[in-house]
């Protein structure tokens, strides 16, 4: 027990753990959209250009988090539009626009450099530095992000599955897009100080992948990947304390090995059926 | 009696490609029209100029009302057949959501959208998954989804390709028994016989259109061969009219050598010779 008490009495203990069960939860759901919509992508893309926009809102003196949402919405909003009114496929749309941005950002922090500030941390991801700001930020975006997903539940269910047909039958798929953009901009800003740049989109993914070769229904895999990203968050924790590697390292590889087991177990499972399925002839 | 939907001289093109030209087309109340024409006619491009996903380059689309009531039956190919949704769930799509706020279906909605499974015969895989439906299954499942919503039109895109004969013919009976009950329907085919068969109001289109009217007007040899350039027979019995393009025999006769010359035996003895039976008779 004290084990698992013990770490609790470092403040940034407490902090990392509540900010990385949120984070690990949070993307996980959102993942969910994003894993159906076949933009796997985008959530490593789009923390890549919120980087670019981190370092412009560092040179202009803006402040970070209205920097980066601003940039990441304006990165999702032109990868949406431009799969839409174009027939360049998502995973080129994503590949250009936000390796452009974070082209930008290594291009501004190789000519200013001035910079006292580590993007190590923003990287990477870093526990130790979560503040109470940072809680907050997570937290209203949880709310944020829950709300629209609670209350527009059937609408972007049905431009998930089929945008154009959706619009038809009078679901303003424009505005579920934008906001949805607005929304998977904003988790991943607030999922950057734990998970860093390079580990959110594996956060965003690998959950929703893993539940998916356990259901078919839509409304499970929505709950039981959300919980499945909490609760690696917080698994995650204990092993970044414990093992002493980065959180966001520990998370995505903790979510990797129970998608392997996983693959595993339902793989043994269909081969046994279909062994059970398969008509044995002998000899008559 | 004023057309639901009017098109006139309506142009639309994708770049510099004109894809529809001139287009003047009325859909009435109660009609039950079927669209056909050769792959890359437009058909698909008219049907979403209906349900206003495409915007003419030239020319006017006049509604009857602004909020006319307009579903839709896509292609089967354009489904994501692994998206983890039951066949109730897919038709529960087709409701109002500004209704119900909620995420979860009120109990009217579900019993709503059970009395349309059952009335096609499908009530009882309601909690399938789609992709383990077959082919004929999954369109009933869309045609459900487009009921639901209690359409004014009802708009379907090739409903019967990828499903058998038996499908293909129950899929019409539904749709005739929906426009008997006055649903107006738009739909694009390349099954000939069967808009032959169920369609009362068939539209011919290449491009341009080639010709309207009932189908005895216009599956003739010769509005078929001007629209598909191709070669067609038709056979008409008693009411029914059937359709077959000939099988085209260029490129055959180009590669085989000329039967006197070639040293092939000549055309009666190769006649002769395609029966196994008398050919080993006659050696």
């Amino acid at each position: 027990m004290d084990v698992l008490l013990a770490p609790f009495q470092y403040e940034f203990f407490r902090n990392g753990t509540v900010a990385a069960v949120l984070v690990g939860g949070l993307c996980a759901l959102i993942g969910v959209y994003i894993v159906l919509r076949g933009m796997s992508f985008i959530g490593h893309g789009l923390s890549h250009a919120v980087f670019g926009g981190a370092v412009v809102a560092f040179i202009l003196q803006f402040n970070f988090y209205v920097g980066a949402v601003s940039w990441g919405f304006v990165a999702a909003l032109l990868i949406n539009q431009t799969v839409r009114k174009t027939t360049i496929s998502a995973d080129a749309a994503i590949g250009v626009v936000t390796t452009a941005s974070f082209a930008l950002g290594v291009a501004l922090i190789s000519r200013y450099r001035r910079f006292s500030q580590s993007f190590d941390a923003a990287l990477f991801g870093n526990v130790l530095g979560v503040t109470p700001t940072d809680i907050a930020v997570i937290v209203f975006v949880t709310l944020a992000a829950t709300f629209m997903i609670f209350f527009f539940y059937k609408q972007l269910l049905f431009t998930t599955f089929n945008s154009e047909v959706a619009q038809v039958y009078g679901i303003p798929t424009f505005w579920i897009e934008t906001w949805f953009a607005l929304i998977l901009a904003a988790v991943i800003i607030a999922s950057v100080q734990i998970m860093g740049v390079t580990m959110i989109g594996a956060a965003l993914v690998v959950p929703p992948i893993t539940i998916r070769l356990l259901t078919d229904s839509f409304h499970r895999l929505i709950i039981y990947s959300t919980a499945l990203g909490a609760l690696t968050g917080l698994i995650g924790m204990y092993l970044s304390f414990y093992v002493d590697v980065s959180s966001g390292a520990s998370i995505v590889l903790l979510q990797s090995a129970l998608f392997c087991v996983t693959l595993f177990y339902v793989s043994r499972v269909r081969n046994r059926n279909r062994l059970v399925e398969t008509p044995v002839y002998g000899p008559t | 009696m004023q057309p639901l939907i009017e098109f006139t001289g309506v142009n639309f093109g994708y770049g510099a490609f004109n894809v529809l030209e001139d287009i003047d087309l009325h859909l009435h109340p109660g009609q039950f029209v079927g669209l056909v024409g050769p792959s890359g006619a437009g058909k698909t491009s008219l049907l979403k100029l209906v349900l206003d996903l495409l915007t003419p380059r030239e020319g006017q689309i006049d509604r009857v009302r602004a909020d006319l009531r307009v579903t839709y039956v896509p292609q089967i190919e354009t489904v994501d057949w692994s998206f983890p949704v039951t066949a109730e769930e897919v038709v529960l799509m087709g409701l109002d959501h500004r209704q119900n706020i909620w995420p979860w279906p009120r109990r009217s909605e579900r019993e709503r959208a059970r009395a349309i499974l059952d009335k096609l015969e499908i009530d009882h895989l309601a909690e399938r998954h789609i992709r383990d439906l077959s082919g004929g299954q999954q369109q009933r499942v869309f045609l459900a989804r487009a009921l639901v919503a209690e359409p004014e039109i009802l708009v379907l895109d090739e409903p019967t390709t990828g499903v058998d004969v038996r499908s293909a013919e129950n899929i019409f009976h539904w749709l005739t028994h929906l426009n008997q009950d006055g649903m107006t329907i738009l739909l694009t085919t390349h099954d000939l016989n069967m808009a032959a068969a169920h369609v009362p109001w068939v539209v011919c289109l290449n491009r341009r259109i080639m010709a309207q009217g009932p189908p005895q007007e216009i599956f003739t040899e010769s509005i078929l061969e001007d629209a598909y350039k191709g070669e067609f027979i038709v056979i008409r019995q008693n009411d029914m009219i059937f359709v077959q393009q000939k099988p085209h025999s260029h490129g055959l006769s180009d590669v085989l050598p000329d039967p006197v010359e070639g040293g092939l035996p000549n055309h009666d003895s190769r006649e002769k010779s395609a029966n196994p039976v008398s050919a080993l008779k006659e050696s």
